[in-house]
């Protein structure tokens, strides 16, 4: 139905293929959304069916209900070896930081903790890059120092698909197969290839204003706001995407928070 | 502009000097193909208003585009969408200022094709120039050039004529193909989405009508197979080869060899998951799959697999078109680690042949480093045979990445010109052969002979004085009643060789055949002296193989220069008018033996000094 989609899949399978080879230990960030269930996906077809490494929610015990649910289902169905790792408490954030984005913090914090427990030395996570304009400067193997962060102004050339895989002792890698498509690619995949997500993507009338809403992003629940759509299925939502000029994170309230919250966080070793 | 359903996306990196109109130009194609966030235009006009400027200024766009999505970051290539009737585009925005080459790599090398700008007044200037070398070395070869600012030369369709014929001459100079040219006004958008009546005389496409024909991802399914092994997975009882079609197409059923092994096996079958509901039979250039073979074969990680009909080369010295992009200059004799395809191996740098500067100057003199944001051109060596395509004939494969420690430092293209294929040198072709053990042994001859047999290999380039030598000290020899003989160059080839002319091949195949004979000769109980340039270290790595005891390199050294002045034979000089292709020195390579038994240095000492070195260093070796 859409052979470009062919080639995003095997770039991606490649990428996931090369990492494995070259990276051990590995885990994958499942956050549950529509990103990293495709990239899951994508990791069962390279593996022909098997998840060699594990999988992580950084938990903050404030996801949606939803998002637990739909892990516990698949965790069980596809047999998937997930590790729920706690992320700390909002106090132990940097108080300078604005409220939303303090809280997503605990997401990079979360991370730092895991790599120090599990001493992974990659770490795959399906961000992509037109979500926003600081993850489009990603590299699709990002190396990152042992407190996570990013140098983006001198980063290693890319290129040919021989990437940089070895390091000094105590960096870490972030691996973006996904970094190439783009949220309707990955709408379109999802549909193409059966892969199940979260109804949440999905509209329904709201209890109180009997708004038609969904989430177009999803994240924990202090700070994600569904966005109005009448999308209540994948066809309405591909099609809604085909139109829309409204930014993909705009649900998102801690991108929103100041001008320069989203590169404060990722600096700090955000997704 | 109505939107297209085609969801191909073609990748465009735009290039050229600084200043020549990049941003402008980007700024009217995001406007006129509408791909301009709602607000934007009348956010610009305010903006030149205010500013007092007449005409809109386009480039503000891009500003402002970078501003919001970039927020501090400038420096890094950005990718901006947009699309025509006919297909989704990603501008790949490569800044123009000398020191990001590595952004720009980085950027161009996801390229289907670019837009090389220049400016119709100022013309091609030194960026314009490195950028298209760049962009032949990352083998895009889709070229759309935009002569820019046509306004500023009133339209005058004979400046563009003398200026397009420039542009043309410099590209196919660089072994690009003939670019699209369209003149532009990108600050009036004429020839970017509609034509103008300014331009009545040009009937050419529009620059967006050039860009919608050309085609996405090149597809590299018709050029022999490659297939290069990424891992090997063991799930239960099937071993499952994955990897990459890099180009071509294989089926079940199909023979491969897997180089530089050399081991041989049938596809068995294409994995899929989830299970397909029939079998996959057969898999093209671009698709990531797993197979399985019929024979429990060794192949891990970096073998490389084709058919038979088409193999890869195998060698272990050739040569590459580098960029260079690392603090620490590339240096002779250096080691690094290259990677192509799967494959990854350790090279020395042989030498540095041609280094262009960040400024497309070519620098005079002997090189011995190339520094950061040059171009070069250099010669390689690995310690293992390794399985390459020149990027000629394979541009998947035929391109290398260059490692410093961990890091990428450079790449470019590989090139195999003038170098031997050892696949099949020295192997016996027929089977069924067992060597008969002789009665006499080789301490009977030397006592019968009263001396000891061993092969003195004399290697230099043309006009050194091997013959000459070889001659004189075999007369000196046989007048010490010593029993010898010399296998010569011109007459070799006049019987046993007859058939051999002077590709890399032959050439390494007549080392071959002297290396055999001058064996049997030396086993026969005779001194040999061999008289031959055998430019490759290779092949005489090789002859010194098969008797690593009685094998002497003796290294007649002249440099180039004065061979050229003795010149006995008069070929360098028809080397130099091109009448003779592939002469040792000029246009095909010697190697200086890297550990000689005896260097003789026939430029400082006359004949009969060479001759005494040479015969008093055999005189001592084969003396019982």
């Amino acid at each position: 139905m859409y052979p470009y989609l062919d080639k995003l899949e095997a770039q991606s399978i490649y990428i996931i293929r090369e990492a494995y080879q070259r990276v051990t230990p590995l885990g994958m960030l499942w956050s549950i959304g529509k990103d990293s269930t495709a990239l899951l996906w994508l990791i069962r077809k390279a593996f022909f069916g098997r998840v060699p490494f594990p999988l992580i929610l950084l938990d903050t015990s404030m996801e949606l209900d939803e998002v637990y649910a739909f892990r516990d289902k698949y965790v069980k169905e596809w047999d998937l070896d997930c590790i729920n790792h706690m992320c700390p408490p909002e106090e132990e954030m940097d108080q300078t930081l604005p409220p939303d984005t303090r809280a997503a913090m605990r997401k990079a914090e979360g991370l730092k903790s895991l790599l120090d427990e599990h001493k992974f030395k990659g770490i795959f996570a399906g961000i992509r890059r037109d979500e926003q304009g600081l993850r489009a400067k990603e590299r699709v193997f990002s190396p990152r120092s042992i407190d996570g962060s990013w140098d983006f102004k001198d980063q290693p050339p890319e290129f040919w698909d021989q990437y940089k895989t070895e390091f000094e002792e105590g960096t870490h890698l972030r691996m973006h197969p996904l970094l190439q498509w783009s949220e309707l690619d990955i709408w379109r995949y999802t549909k193409k290839e059966g892969i199940p997500c979260c109804d949440l993507y999905f509209a329904r009338k709201d209890a109180e204003t009997g708004e038609m809403m969904r989430y177009r992003s999803l994240g924990e629940k202090n700070i994600t706001k569904p966005v109005k759509s009448e999308a209540s299925n994948i066809d309405e939502v591909i099609t809604e995407l085909e139109s829309t000029k409204v930014s993909e994170r705009s649900g998102r309230t801690m991108d929103q928070e100041t001008e320069d919250s989203f590169e404060r966080l990722r600096a700090a070793g955000y997704m | 502009m109505k939107k297209t359903k085609n969801l191909e996306t073609l990748n465009i990196v735009i290039v050229g000097h600084v200043d020549h109109g990049k941003s402008t130009l980007i700024g009217r194609l995001l406007h006129d193909t509408d791909s301009l966030p709602e607000g934007k235009h009348e956010e610009l006009k305010k903006i030149c208003e205010d500013r007092g400027t007449e005409v809109l200024e386009w480039s503000f766009v891009l500003d402002a585009f970078q501003a919001e999505r970039d927020q501090a970051v400038t420096i890094d290539t950005t990718q901006i969408r947009f699309a025509t009737e006919a297909r989704n585009y990603t501008l790949i925005d490569a800044p123009g200022h000398k020191q990001f080459l590595k952004n720009m790599i980085s950027g161009a090398s996801q390229a289907d094709a670019a837009i090389l700008v220049v400016d119709a007044q100022e013309g091609m200037l030194e960026q314009t120039c490195m950028h298209a070398n760049l962009l032949s070395l990352l083998g895009i070869r889709q070229i759309l050039v935009v002569i820019n600012k046509i306004d500023l030369i009133d339209y005058d369709q004979k400046k563009f004529k003398t200026l397009s014929k420039q542009v043309t001459d410099y590209l196919t100079s660089i072994g690009l193909k003939v670019p699209h040219i369209v003149p532009v006004s990108a600050r009036n958008g004429d020839m970017i989405a509609t034509r103008s009546d300014n331009f009545s005389w040009h009937k050419k496409g529009t620059l967006l009508e050039v860009l919608d024909s050309f085609d996405v991802g090149a597809s590299y399914s018709r050029l022999p197979l490659r297939f290069p092994i990424q891992d090997v997975y063991r799930h239960d009882e099937k071993r499952i080869l994955v990897g990459r079609v890099e180009t071509g197409s294989l089926s079940v059923g199909d023979k491969l060899v897997f180089s530089p092994s050399d081991e041989t096996a049938t596809i068995q079958t294409i994995e899929g998951w989830p299970e397909p509901k029939k079998p996959i039979k057969k898999a093209e250039a671009g698709e990531c799959i797993g197979l399985t073979i019929d024979k429990s074969i060794f192949v891990e990680r970096g073998e490389l697999a084709s058919h038979t009909k088409s193999l890869p080369m195998l060698t272990n010295v050739f040569r590459a078109n580098i960029f260079w992009l690392s603090s620490t200059p590339l240096k002779v004799g250096n080691t690094y680690r290259i990677r192509y395809g799967t494959t990854e191996a350790s090279m020395n740098v042989q030498s540095i042949d041609r280094v262009f500067d960040n400024e497309n100057v070519e620098r005079e003199g002997a090189e011995t480093e190339v520094c950061r944001n040059e171009i070069a051109e250099i010669t390689l060596r690995t310690k293992n045979h390794l399985a390459v395509d020149s990027f000629a004939d394979n541009p998947r494969l035929g391109r290398m990445v260059i490692y410093e420690k961990y890091d990428i430092a450079g790449g470019g293209s590989i090139l195999t010109e003038g170098y031997p294929d050892q696949r099949t040198l020295g192997k016996p072709k027929s089977t069924n052969i067992t060597a008969v053990k002789a009665l006499i042994n080789p301490d009977m001859r030397a006592k019968q002979f009263e001396h000891k047999s061993g092969i003195f290999w004399l290697t230099g380039l043309s006009g050194s004085g091997k013959s000459t030598l070889a001659i004189a000290v075999e007369q000196a020899l046989y007048e010490r009643t010593m029993h010898t003989y010399v296998l010569d160059g011109d007459n070799v080839r006049y019987g046993l060789n007859s058939d051999l002319g002077f590709s890399p091949e032959d050439r390494a195949e007549n080392i071959r055949r002297i290396g055999e004979v001058a064996n049997l000769l030396k086993d026969s109980g005779l001194i040999v002296i061999t008289s031959f340039i055998s430019p490759y270290r290779e092949d005489r790595q090789r002859a010194r193989a098969l008797a690593p005891e009685s094998f002497h390199e003796i290294y007649v050294d002249a440099d180039l220069e004065t061979c050229e002045n003795r010149d006995p034979k008069g070929l360098y000089k028809k080397a130099r008018t091109g009448k003779i292709k592939d002469f040792t020195g000029i246009g095909s390579p010697y190697e200086p033996p890297e550990a000689p038994e005896l260097v003789i240095n026939t430029k400082d000492n006359n004949v009969e000094v060479c001759v005494k070195q040479i015969v008093d260093y055999i005189m001592n070796v084969v003396k019982t």
